[in-house]
């Protein structure tokens, strides 16, 4: 490895060096403090689990957004980027996880939009052995060849710093490896490479150094060949331990919950070889009084499945049984009929959020009303009061759903089903970006709920909530299960091999 | 193994597929215009001739005008509802200053109009993009501002144009007397403000940040100063539509302009742009200017009741959008 790419700066001076960088939206901190220091003719990772700052660093090195404190130096060169544009002249090539081409235009006029050279590109794709006819409209290029071409359009520019954020997160296997060929190439003329991915094997196998960040602060700069996956999975996850004594403290309610669970209730819901969108062939089953737990890094299918089983997605292929009844859902309202009822993790998205408490725990049980009949408000108040009450819903702002607290929000949701009935629920992340108090009370309520005999099926990107929460797991990887992991051996490490795919456990 | 590659670069021939799927609408409603005018020849008794083809000019001008820079700022994204009160304003400066000049100072004056019309239509983006107010509320504001702005210059009908500024308009043909100027006039001006800009980085962008805002800005399209520019387009047509209501008409009005806001978000509509932004030509507007004004030319010699005439005119609307609407949808399932 040479350090050739340093133009007039001092040899010494790191191709890229941040330090420092904060970033805080709002009240909740995004980036706390990190340092990131990548040297000529490297390929530098950038790691972490969700939500520990990686996109947010991303974003402030090619100035999507400005920092609120701290310093980027480019060459030695302290630089400040208010915009993408301004970002490229420093040398710096975002590729972003979501390709930067705009799909109403065609190809080249995305590329004359941002003043590529269209020969230049194509010579790059060329030689990544590819070939697409440029007046196609953008919208009409497969996602895989839309990022080959946002990554032809960075080389074209010949960057010091080329930046792949989760690139490989959509691209067949014979494009991942051209993609790393790519990357050496970069290193070999003397550039650099951040690589922003989950995939730890792909660490290994390209990275010299990769940095770890966790609860938004660089914890560590590793060389993850000498340490291998087993030492980045531990910077981060952090320390453990104290981890498990809070994990210790919780378990007890939930499995004091546990003891009153009917054994071996009925299959409530059974899905069998189920296919669509990234979803490819899952199969399981979830009985009554049981929580399954269904963990998966970003985009490995979870986001369709569960819109499948809601009926808010077509289905692929496959069969889904619900109550005994094979299940065909076309529209939300097909599987709340079948008792499939879904808590998504927008709240917003799930509630009419101008209106009251009330209507929206009642609008569910409109579908079951006579249709034209008046609407019994006595009945309909009492299943809400009562609905309430079993949640503990906060009602001071009762008059705009709005108004509520995030986690009271998402209380509404679960209560509206409560209130008009169900035997299978699909919770989709429903703790995320709620606090740790009503955090719990969730968690309390689901075994309360499996308990009274539903059968609940559980995504979450916490993965402490699993061992606390749910009786079985099932780790999701490439749009397949990869492994089942009983509820209390769901500890973080297993559960994040797993999820990488990395374990080849029984399905 | 180039198992990912598409089909190859196609080598100068044209695929007639992809243009009907690209630009569908526009010839659709190319045909709607055509059928209509035929229809309207046969519908009329007397014999049909250049004055007729001379009088839909005067009539569809300030439509098409308008429409033009409506569609700019829709397939940018936004939305402009205050050209009606801009057309009306510079209706009433041109009548009201215009009637003493000649002819070269009526052109320079029009000109310097224009350039004032794209100036307010910047200082609306720029309010819009700098507060942060949703579009159309600022333009609604506007609509109000500019309105109150024409009914002081001018608080009733009145005014006058040069004759032969009005003539380029009603009177002038270029070649054949089949030839209204109002038409090359209207070509022209696309040519010079809208064919010079489109393939151009401004032009993309304005198609870029209509079609996804934040994949634009991603793709370093400086997005707040081409909502700006979008505009100024907007100002500069409507400017031009008032300068064509004033040639048509000869007078000024506070008020000529006001059914124009919502006409022009029709002729948008009709002409195959979508309202979400990113999609669709200027062609297609001009010549659903046409087909509106010509559908109420046809309702007029039939003797419609005027009241009638808006019902069906808002009817076929919806209905062209609503078939335009299921092609589309239809296109979709069969990939």
């Amino acid at each position: 490895m040479t350090s050739g790419g340093g133009g007039d700066a001092a040899p010494a001076s790191p191709l890229l060096h941040a330090e420092g960088l904060r970033k805080s939206y709002g009240p909740v901190i995004a980036l706390r403090s990190a340092d990131l220091r990548v040297e000529p003719g490297e390929a530098h990772a950038l790691l972490g689990a969700n939500g520990a700052g990686k996109s947010t660093l991303v974003k402030l090195l090619t100035g999507v957004v400005r920092p609120d404190a701290g310093t980027i130096a480019v060459h030695g060169r302290p630089v400040r980027a208010a915009s993408p544009a301004e970002a490229a002249r420093f040398g710096l090539a975002p590729v972003f996880q979501d390709p930067a081409l705009v799909p109403d235009l065609t190809v080249a006029q995305n590329l004359r939009l941002t003043g590529a050279d269209v020969d230049a590109v194509r010579t790059r794709l060329r030689a990544l052995d590819l070939d697409l006819d440029f007046t196609e409209l953008a919208s009409d290029v497969p996602l895989p060849l839309l990022r080959m071409l946002d990554l032809a359009r960075a080389l074209s520019r010949d960057p010091s710093l080329l930046i792949l954020d989760e690139i490989t997160a959509a691209l067949p296997s014979d494009l991942a490896e051209r993609v790393f060929a790519v990357m050496r190439e970069q290193c070999d003329r003397g550039g650099s490479v951040l690589f922003i991915t989950h995939r730890l094997k792909e660490v290994i196998a390209t990275c010299a150094r990769a940095t770890i960040l966790r609860d938004g602060g660089a914890v560590a700069t590793i060389a993850p060949r000498e340490g291998g996956e087993s030492e980045i999975v531990s910077h981060m996850l952090g320390d453990q331990a104290v981890a498990a004594e809070v994990a210790k403290a919780e378990r007890v309610t939930v499995r004091e919950a546990e003891a009153e669970r009917p054994a071996d209730g009925e299959v409530a819901l059974a899905v069998s070889d189920l296919r669509g969108g990234a979803v490819d062939g899952v199969s399981f089953e979830v009985r009554r009084g049981e929580v399954l737990g269904i963990a998966a890094l970003d985009g490995q299918g979870q986001d369709e499945l569960f819109a499948m089983l809601a009926g808010e997605q077509g289905v692929g292929g496959g069969t889904v049984v619900a109550g005994g009844k094979p299940l065909k859902a076309r529209h939300p309202f097909d599987a709340i009929r079948a008792g499939v009822v879904y808590v998504p993790a927008d709240r917003l998205h799930a509630l009419l959020p101008q209106r009251s408490v009330r209507e929206n725990i009642a609008a569910p049980r409109y579908n079951r009303l006579r249709r034209w009949g008046p609407i019994n408000m006595a009945d309909e108040g009492r299943r809400v009061a009562r609905a309430i009450d079993a949640l503990q819903v906060d009602t001071r702002a009762q008059r705009q759903v709005r108004r509520l607290s995030g986690g009271n929000q998402q209380k509404v949701t679960i209560a509206r089903w409560l209130a008009s009935g169900f035997d299978t629920m699909l919770c989709f992340d429903p703790t995320r970006g709620i606090d740790v108090g009503t955090k719990r009370q969730v968690y309390a309520l689901l075994r309360d709920l499996a308990a009274e005999g539903s059968a609940i099926l559980l995504f979450s990107s916490e993965l402490a909530e699993f061992p606390l929460v749910c009786d079985r797991v099932l780790t999701l990887y490439g749009g397949r299960v990869t492994a089942e992991i009983p509820g209390a051996a769901a500890d973080e490490a297993t559960l994040l091999e797993a999820m990488h795919g990395l374990s080849e456990g029984a399905a | 193994m180039t198992s990912t590659s598409l089909r190859p670069p196609l080598s100068g021939r044209i695929d007639w597929r992809r243009v009907v799927r690209r630009h569908g609408w526009t010839i659709g409603i190319v045909v709607l215009l055509v059928a209509f005018a035929l229809y309207w020849r046969s519908s009329t008794s007397v014999p049909w001739g250049p004055f007729d083809v001379q009088s839909l000019a005067i009539d569809a001008l300030p439509l098409a005008f308008v429409a033009m820079g409506q569609a700019v700022v829709i397939i940018s994204g936004g939305v402009d509802l205050s050209v009606g009160s801009l057309m009306s304003l510079v209706n009433v400066l041109a009548a009201k200053e215009m009637a003493h000049m000649g002819y070269t100072s009526a052109i320079l004056y029009a000109l310097g109009l224009v350039v004032l019309g794209a100036l307010i239509g910047s200082v609306t983006g720029a309010v819009i993009v700098v507060t942060g107010v949703a579009d159309i509320i600022v333009t609604l504001a506007g609509l109000f501002v500019l309105g109150g702005c024409a009914l002081a210059v001018l608080q009733v009908p009145g005014g006058a144009a040069p004759l032969r500024f009005q003539s380029l308009v009603t009177l002038d043909t270029v070649g054949t007397r089949w030839l209204p100027s109002a038409f090359v006039i209207l070509l022209g001006v696309y040519a010079l403000l809208w064919l010079t800009v489109r393939r151009r980085r401004l032009g993309l962008a304005l198609y870029a940040i209509g079609s996804n805002r934040d994949r634009a800005y991603l793709a370093g399209v400086k997005v707040a100063r081409t909502r700006i520019v979008a505009y100024a387009f907007s100002g500069a047509f409507a400017a031009l539509g008032g300068l064509a209501l004033t040639a048509a008409s000869g007078i000024g009005d506070p008020n000529s302009g006001s059914i124009y806001t919502l006409n022009s978000v029709a002729a948008v509509v009709l002409g195959g742009v979508s309202l979400l932004g990113g999609v669709g030509g200027l062609i297609g507007p001009i010549a659903a200017a046409l087909v509106l004004t010509l559908v109420k030319t046809v309702m007029i010699i039939k003797g419609v009741n005027q009241n009638w005439a808006q019902v069906i005119q808002g009817s076929l609307i919806v209905i062209v959008v609503m078939i335009g609407g299921l092609a589309i949808r239809q296109k979709g399932k069969t990939g």
